[in-house]
């Protein structure tokens, strides 16, 4: 239980009117005008709008394996200044996480750092290599209570293995998150294929690697009727197969990342490998078409795909650079930049797609709850007014591969409370 | 001139006439018996090679020989990609040890570029290919091969001319240099390949594409054949060399379907009986040996520029060179 009451004076929930929200031992209160003060430390959130603690259902902590890029502490507080109250630990680390063990120990690690909560993903695979089913009855069962599981970073590519896997995690709940990538097709690949990486001679990634094994997957999905989580969505052709699943009815869900909303594969031309990802940046007609496929609800939540790279592993040629950018400390800004300064969203809207839907896909507790009375009081101050030059200097993840470096980008996550916890006031760890 | 030369695509048709006519000059000094300019006196020039190339490398050496630089063979084979030294470091050294400039050969494309936008090392930096990127120096030595036979005189460019370049531009950094000198230039290319070896994207290159080679060598007034390496029909771009060689060779059946006057172009190393019959390699009509010797006056021309910059290359007695300056 918190050792410290909060009320929370003029903030605006869901970018509402102004109410004052009292957090009485790390529960949601009272909701009002002008609350009477009864000993809280008063927090003046004029101006700030109030969201549920931000979800993030794709998150590289690295540990165990490579402490060099992050740890589970360093990447615990960077979701803290980001807003986020639940981060979902990929499998890809060093052991694997793919037995219960490992997940056990991400679990462990989670709960000590306390700056949010931490929930393992299971590898569907061992050792990611896509040719035998993990433990995942044994990973569910462990006291991380694993229910979603993805070889993210490689794609679970034979048919059949993905088709067990979906049909085997129903037996608990779980969900198959898959990284969608055929891999023949992107043998070498270092960036989208298009245009740009004709003219850079760098071999090329194409929408079609990604968009075959997400038409394959829907198909298998509703064969087996199972629940199919897709990762990373990055074209405006899969936006198109994951409509069509969707219209059938068939139970696919989907997620964007902030980057792929909001960059393009013109950045490439730099070569500076702090803009390689995987799945690559795409075109601007990708860009405009994730935007209105996570405005319109084709795409379900966004997630960061935050994944941090020491300095050694970006300060090289392109080809033999690391993949991958963080983007838990701006995430919300740059949902901002993309989606609400556009008028593409407003904040309910975002508050759905970072916080409730991205709980409910995982299935973890006590997290993506309206901020109302009664709800435990993860919550997130945001002040969108703010704008400033983006200072990877200041990030409390360990790496500081940022694509946004000195780009001005808006808002700024003031304040995060874990279950009436400040983990964040005034825009630093508490 | 730029303090670079990292793409084709950076240099004005000033820029690129700049440096063919500079060659012009250059030529004359390797026509003479004592083949050698103090121009560079001094000044360090390191050649960075990250990948072999033998005739890449000796051709940048000679030229900063005759240019009288202090030259450092840097042969840095196994780069961070193999675990060795981080190209960032390798830059450091050179930087601490005084380079003037850098010429950078790497199997990644933009490693060179990655070079230039650095803070790792301040001499310039001179692309001698880069992956499938570009080689804008080999594009160079191409221009002024076709600008002697076929538009000869200073000042001159290749307006009207049309260049075909044939075999697997996909993977092919002279192919991309070429395309954007050559269209500076004014020159009309078309570029043929099977549809499997045409680059994503090449519908918008300022060129024309064909499949059809017979088509496009007609009306050419050079032809320029690519390496094509046997081990890309491992991974299906073509059926079998047999096979690429009957619809993309050059042999004697389609060098009498090009104009009298037209050049065999090839930037070497070639495979004799792939992408060229021998006989045609050897024939009058090809120019390679040419391009070859070209080569050195084009490197020696860049070199000049970017280091050398507002001294004109060849005074009335070349050991005179620092009293009549400026343009």
């Amino acid at each position: 239980m918190s050792t410290t009451n909060y009320l929370i004076r003029n903030a605006r929930i869901l970018g509402g009117e102004p109410q004052d929200i009292r957090v009485t031992d790390g529960v949601i209160a009272e909701i009002g005008a002008e609350l009477a003060a009864d000993g809280e430390q008063e927090i003046a959130a004029d101006g700030l709008i109030a969201l549920p603690g931000l979800v993030d259902l794709h998150t590289h902590l690295r540990e165990p394996g490579r402490e060099d890029a992050e740890t589970v502490l360093s990447g615990t507080k960077a979701a803290a200044k980001g807003g986020f109250t639940a981060v979902h630990a990929m499998a890809n680390t060093f052991p694997v996480a793919d037995t219960a063990g490992v997940v056990e120990q991400v679990w462990r690690l989670g709960r000590e750092s306390g700056y949010c909560d931490v929930q393992p993903i299971g590898a569907v695979t061992v050792g990611l290599e896509g040719k035998q089913l993990a433990e995942l009855g044994a990973m569910a069962d462990s006291a991380a209570q694993v229910r979603v599981f993805s070889d993210d970073g490689k794609c679970v590519d034979d048919a059949v293995i993905m088709r067990r896997a979906l049909e085997y995690v129903k037996a608990f709940g779980g969900v198959v998150a898959q990284h969608a990538q055929e891999p023949r097709l992107t043998e070498g690949a270092q960036m989208n294929e298009g245009v740009v990486s004709g003219e850079l001679g760098l071999a090329g990634w194409p929408a079609v690697a990604e968009e075959s094994i997400i038409a394959r997957d829907v198909l298998l999905a509703a064969h087996v009727g199972s629940r199919l989580h897709v990762c990373h969505l990055s074209t405006a052709g899969s936006v198109e197969i994951v409509r069509w699943a969707k219209s059938k009815g068939w139970d696919v869900t989907a997620e964007v990342t902030p980057h792929h909303l909001l960059l393009t594969d013109e950045l490439v031309r730099s070569y500076d490998a702090v803009y390689k990802v995987n799945p690559p940046l795409r075109t601007e007609a990708d860009v405009l078409a994730l935007r209105e496929a996570l405005a319109d609800g084709t795409i379900d939540i966004v997630a960061t795909d935050h994944a941090p790279h020491p300095a050694e592993d970006k300060q090289c040629e392109w080809s033999a650079a690391a993949m991958g950018m963080v983007g838990l400390e701006t995430a919300l800004s740059v949902v901002q930049s993309a989606m609400v300064d556009t008028g593409l969203m407003d904040w309910a809207e975002v508050a759905e797609r970072m916080s409730a839907k991205p709980a409910a896909i995982s299935g973890i507790p006590g997290h993506g709850r309206p901020v109302s009375v009664g709800e435990p009081a993860n919550l997130v101050l945001f002040d969108a007014q703010y704008r400033g030059a983006v200072n990877p200097d200041a990030f409390a993840t360990r790496s500081r591969n940022t694509p946004y470096r000195g780009m001005d980008l808006p808002g700024r996550v003031v304040a995060t409370f874990l279950r009436g916890d400040a983990k964040v006031l005034d825009g630093e760890l508490v | 001139m730029k303090r670079h030369l990292i793409s084709t695509a950076d240099l004005t048709r000033e820029d690129a006439l700049l440096i063919l006519d500079t060659t012009e000059q250059m030529a004359q000094v390797s026509a003479r018996s004592v083949k050698k300019l103090p121009t560079l006196r001094g000044r360090t020039v390191v050649n960075l090679f990250f990948e072999d190339s033998t005739r890449t490398r000796t051709s940048f050496e000679v030229a900063e020989k005759r240019l009288s630089a202090d030259v450092i063979n840097f042969s840095a084979k196994g780069s961070s990609v193999s675990k060795g030294e981080s190209l960032k470091d390798t830059a450091l050294t050179l930087q601490a040890m005084g380079a003037d400039a850098v010429v950078i050969r790497h199997s990644a494309s933009g490693a060179p570029k990655l070079l230039a936008d650095s803070d790792w090392l301040h001499g310039s930096v001179v692309n001698a290919g880069d992956g499938t990127h570009e080689h804008p120096t080999q594009a160079l030595l191409d221009a002024f091969t076709m600008r002697r036979h076929l538009n000869p005189g200073v000042g001159h460019d290749l307006a009207g001319r049309r260049v075909t370049i044939v075999g697997d531009v996909l993977h092919s950094r002279v192919a991309r240099s070429n395309v954007h000198l050559l269209h500076t230039l004014g020159a009309e290319v078309t570029l043929v390949a099977p549809p499997t070896l045409m680059p994503f994207g090449v519908e918008t290159w300022p060129c024309q594409t064909s499949y059809d080679l017979d088509a496009a060598l007609t009306k050419a007034d050079a032809v320029m054949m690519l390496r094509v390496q046997r081990e890309r029909m491992n991974a299906a771009f073509f059926p079998t060399q047999r096979e690429y060689t009957r619809r993309y060779g050059l042999d004697a059946r389609r060098l009498a379907l090009m104009p009298e006057h037209a050049l065999v172009m090839h930037p070497g190393p070639m495979v004799r009986g792939m992408e060229i019959e021998s006989t045609i390699a050897d024939s009058d009509r090809a120019v390679i040996v040419e391009q070859v010797a070209n080569g050195v006056s084009v490197r020696m021309a860049v070199l000049y520029l970017l280091l050398g910059g507002s001294e004109p290359a060849i005074t009335t007695s070349s050991a005179n060179t620092s009293e009549e300056t400026g343009k």
